[in-house]
């Protein structure tokens, strides 16, 4: 999984994808997970940092993860991995 | 080093669509407690989902509207509506406030008397009256509300049989200007059946009518439909003066004075476009007063409100059973709770908070209750915060026909609390069990056995 | 002397094809000779054009949506006016009326900001739903109208009405519809759209002229304008229009606001017949988007609002210049991306 490379992101949250001209809006643990792929960290690395930093657990975590990644997907903010 | 709270992540495409000037409704501000108890805790004590009653909200309510019609007339009286909402404790706040009793059946009635009230302070209406239920509202005393020509006959010869002379109101439908005319209760106004009824209890020794009632409505928005229907009433009450020479004694409005809710395809959420208790009264009061009755024969008003008055002393706590992505993309969030207990989703765009705190970003969602029907829908469209697995939720404005219309329908019906003006909690009606429902039931013998 | 600033809120900033009111109040305000006007916009969709005219507005900051309703807009004031000082508000919208005016006591006692708006009852008797009963009251010429919830009654209503007839929201939207099938389109569409009732009303054929004024609230007509659509876009809404001498148009409006009282600004759309009856189509209680004619025409109605706002006495006109065109035009601004996130983001700029 790999994010686009030429995807704008702001602290506020706002995410622009200058190809296809759309924006969005995520919430700063989204954010996180946004910056953490693009620098190339594994769903592992992502996970010992959230639940590091998070009152969360290794399974609700997983689950939203994919849940995310199915969105980032779905707006096609993710590069197609042959 | 303490670790911060958790939300799941979540990215959304910003609307940059053309200038939408129907806009949807945010509700993610939580509410943790209600009346000062906490959701977290009551649903500890008690199970999801569960329904909260305050005593305070109702006790507030039904003073709030009892000060806008005494304000402005001199004999009021109210008489809670046992189908709105009658678990007896809730029944009971309102009978200590002073409200009579207003049923639709015999069980209602049974249940009135039950609750102590005595039985010439029933007001006993509806269409559906049997036999037995009209010869013990007779020995009580109580008013019958008289809605067809068939049970007019029927009650003459009850009471001819028991040699007594009820106390009889007819119910008059009308047109008050507004859609659709509910035509189907009690005797049309402007085609004269009203008054047909009337001179068929008037020249008849057997009954007595001392009053008159209307129902114009449910949910009314419309404050001068009861204009109308108070001075329509008025000069009846004046005509059958004149005509008959009898004096009628009380004028019951009805109900249907609408409550905080949101209607479904309403622009304006509920608590900006419903009237207030002085708005109706207004209404209402002025008609009277303006009919042209003496002070001595000015009839007394009665008040048959239940919406109004309990709706927004309810709250139905549950829990996230599930979260789900559906095929389009959109957020759907399984409750605890389902059509079922929360009757009124069918019509109502409720307001639900989540009972805990999130961050400022909201996901628009589908809310599903957890019954095995596609019927089985909350909410069509609500922004709301990141919620997870057993996350609570407070769904507003609930007290009326809830625990009423409720089903018994796939799981059992969750138990009713009543948060006390002492600020205790009380278990006002247990959570059904399986025996509950069991207890009724009856097997064939040759049934019992089988092998698999 | 120099002018007294002040701080102006404007709603409706959707200069768009169906535009709202906003930036031609703004320009009228900005052109103010009395005072010195600050305009802080208020938008609730991020692409609203006026967020992004920096000349026209000094600050722009969302609101919740309107049928959020008038606790959560409250709220959002008090944010607003503790960042900006808000002396006026003007709101342009239909949809944000009722819940303006149901605040307008709070908001003068609680933080001095100064509305003018019709009351409750005005606002309520000339609606769509009511205006029958409105025209009969104030001895005005209505179309006949039925106000419908099921399609069973539209097709009821199919003998009273005789095709053509206009199929209307609750708030905006109408349709002319031709038959049986269009008339159930129409019915569909719109009360998807903006939820019931719907509202059936008779086609009187004839001219459109439109007239924007403004009552004292006490009988007086401050100013009125009376103009001619000349060029119409496939949305009905005027592109270019030209201001007319019809005395008979400003008796009406006269007589509307004398026996209503209205207060603050309106639209009136009327419908002349070729029998040269005038048939009072609607009232919009707010100024219409193309208010800035008037001030072409010499009143400047947005200034004397703001000061009857502010509690002053404002004298009226009687004299406007007849043949003014106002012509609408689109331009394309150029916005940087910044500025975009900015109001989606922290909903301000």
């Amino acid at each position: 999984m790999k994010i686009k490379k030429n995807i704008a992101l702001s602290d506020t949250g706002f995410v622009f994808d200058p190809s296809t001209g759309n924006s969005f809006s995520a919430n700063p643990i989204g954010m996180e997970i946004i910056r953490q792929i693009r620098e190339g960290k594994t769903q592992e690395q992502i996970a010992e940092h959230i639940l590091k930093t998070y009152q969360t657990d290794a399974g609700t975590f997983e689950k939203d993860y994919h849940d995310f990644l199915n969105m980032l997907n779905r707006f096609r903010l993710t590069e197609n991995i042959q | 080093m303490k670790k911060l709270q958790y939300e799941r992540p979540v990215i959304q495409k910003l609307n940059t669509g053309l200038t939408n000037k129907f806009g949807t409704r945010t509700e993610s501000d939580p509410v943790t407690h209600i009346d000062d108890l906490a959701v977290e805790k009551l649903i500890a004590q008690f199970g999801s989902p569960l329904f909260v009653l305050s005593e305070q909200t109702i006790r507030s309510a039904f003073r709030d509207a009892s000060r806008a019609f005494k304000n402005r007339y001199p004999k009021v009286q109210f008489a809670w509506s046992y189908k709105t909402n009658y678990i007896s404790a809730v029944c009971n706040v309102f009978h200590q406030e002073g409200s009579w009793a207003e049923v639709v059946s015999g069980f209602e009635y049974e249940k009135a008397l039950a609750n102590g009230v005595p039985g010439n302070k029933i007001i006993f209406n509806g269409p559906d009256k049997s036999e037995n239920d009209l010869k013990q509202a007779i020995t009580n005393d109580s008013l019958i509300h008289i809605d067809h020509m068939d049970e007019l006959y029927m009650l003459k010869d009850i009471a001819a049989a028991a040699n007594k002379k009820p106390r009889v109101a007819i119910r008059v439908n009308m047109d008050t200007g507004i859609f659709p005319a509910w035509d189907r209760f009690g005797f049309n106004y402007e085609n004269g059946e009203a008054m047909e009824a009337v001179s068929k209890i008037c020249n008849d020794t057997q009954l007595s009518l001392v009053g008159l009632h209307c129902h114009i409505g449910t949910f009314m928005m419309s404050t001068s439909a009861y204009g109308i229907a108070a001075k329509k009433l008025s000069e009846f009450a004046l005509n059958i003066r004149k005509k008959f020479n009898r004096n009628i004694e009380y004028i019951d409005m009805g109900g249907g004075f609408a409550s905080k809710n949101t209607l479904k395809g309403s622009f304006l959420p509920g608590t900006d476009a419903s009237p207030t208790f002085d708005q109706y009264a207004e209404a209402i009061c002025e008609s009277l007063l303006n009919a042209g009755f003496t002070q001595e024969n000015l009839p007394l008003l009665i008040l048959e409100t239940g919406r109004a008055l309990v709706d927004e002393a309810g709250y139905l706590l549950g829990s996230v059973i599930s979260n789900k992505r559906l095929s389009d993309g959109r957020r759907a969030t399984i409750m605890d709770f389902g059509v079922n207990i929360l009757f009124t989703s069918f019509w109502y765009d409720h307001k639900i908070s989540p009972a805990q705190s999130f961050g400022s970003h909201h996901e628009d969602t589908v809310l599903y209750g957890p019954l095995c029907m596609n019927i089985d829908m909350l909410r069509e469209n609500i922004p709301f915060p990141p919620l997870k697995k057993n996350d609570k939720v407070v769904v507003h404005t609930v007290g009326a026909y809830n625990m009423t219309q409720w089903m018994q329908f796939i799981s059992m019906r969750p138990a009713v609390v009543m948060i006390g003006t002492d600020g205790k909690v009380n278990l006002i009606r247990r959570r059904e069990t399986i025996q509950s429902i069991q207890h009724e039931e009856e097997m064939p013998l040759y049934l019992k056995n089988f092998k698999l | 002397m120099s002018k007294p600033k002040l701080h102006i809120a404007v709603t409706g900033l959707n200069a768009i094809d169906s535009p709202g009111p906003g930036i031609a109040v703004i320009r009228a305000l900005k052109e103010s000779l009395l005072f010195d006007a600050r305009i802080i916009g208020l938008c609730y969709e991020s692409l609203e054009p006026g967020i992004y005219m920096h000349e026209l507005v000094d600050r722009t900051y969302k609101l919740p949506p309107p049928a959020a309703g008038k606790d959560a807009l409250l709220k959002r004031l008090e944010q607003i006016h503790s960042e900006e000082r808000i002396d006026v508000i003007i709101p342009n919208f239909d949809a944000e009326l009722f819940s303006f005016i149901q605040l307008a006591d709070q908001l003068k006692t609680a933080m001095n900001i100064h509305t003018f708006l019709p009351t409750t009852e005005q606002f309520e008797a000339r609606h769509k739903v009511n205006l029958a009963d409105y025209g009969k009251k104030h001895g005005i010429l209505v179309p006949e109208s039925k106000v419908i919830f099921t399609l069973h009654e539209l097709y009821q209503a199919q003998d009273v009405f005789n095709y053509p007839f206009v199929v209307k929201g609750k708030f905006y939207d109408a349709s002319i519809v031709y038959n049986r099938e269009q008339a159930t389109a129409a019915f569909h569409k719109i009360s998807a759209k903006w939820g019931l009732p719907i509202i059936l009303q008779e086609f009187i054929s004839g001219e459109e002229v439109n007239v924007t004024a403004i009552g004292d609230g006490k009988g007086n007509t401050i100013g009125a304008v009376p103009m001619k659509k000349q060029y119409i876009t496939d949305k009905g809404k005027a592109w270019a229009g030209i201001s007319i001498d019809d005395n008979k148009l400003l008796d009406m409006t006269h007589t509307l606001i004398q026996s209503t009282k209205w207060r603050g600004g309106m639209e009136l759309e009327i419908v002349k017949t070729e029998e040269d009856e005038y048939y009072l189509l609607e009232i919009n209680p707010r100024f219409p988007a193309w208010v800035y004619l008037a001030v072409g025409c010499g009143q400047n109605h947005p200034e004397a609002l703001v000061r009857l706002a502010m509690g002053e006495e404002v004298e009226t006109w009687s004299a406007y210049a007849i043949g003014k065109l106002f012509i609408r035009y689109s331009y394309d601004m150029i916005v940087n991306l910044d500025e975009f996130e900015k109001i989606c983001t922290l909903g301000k700029l």
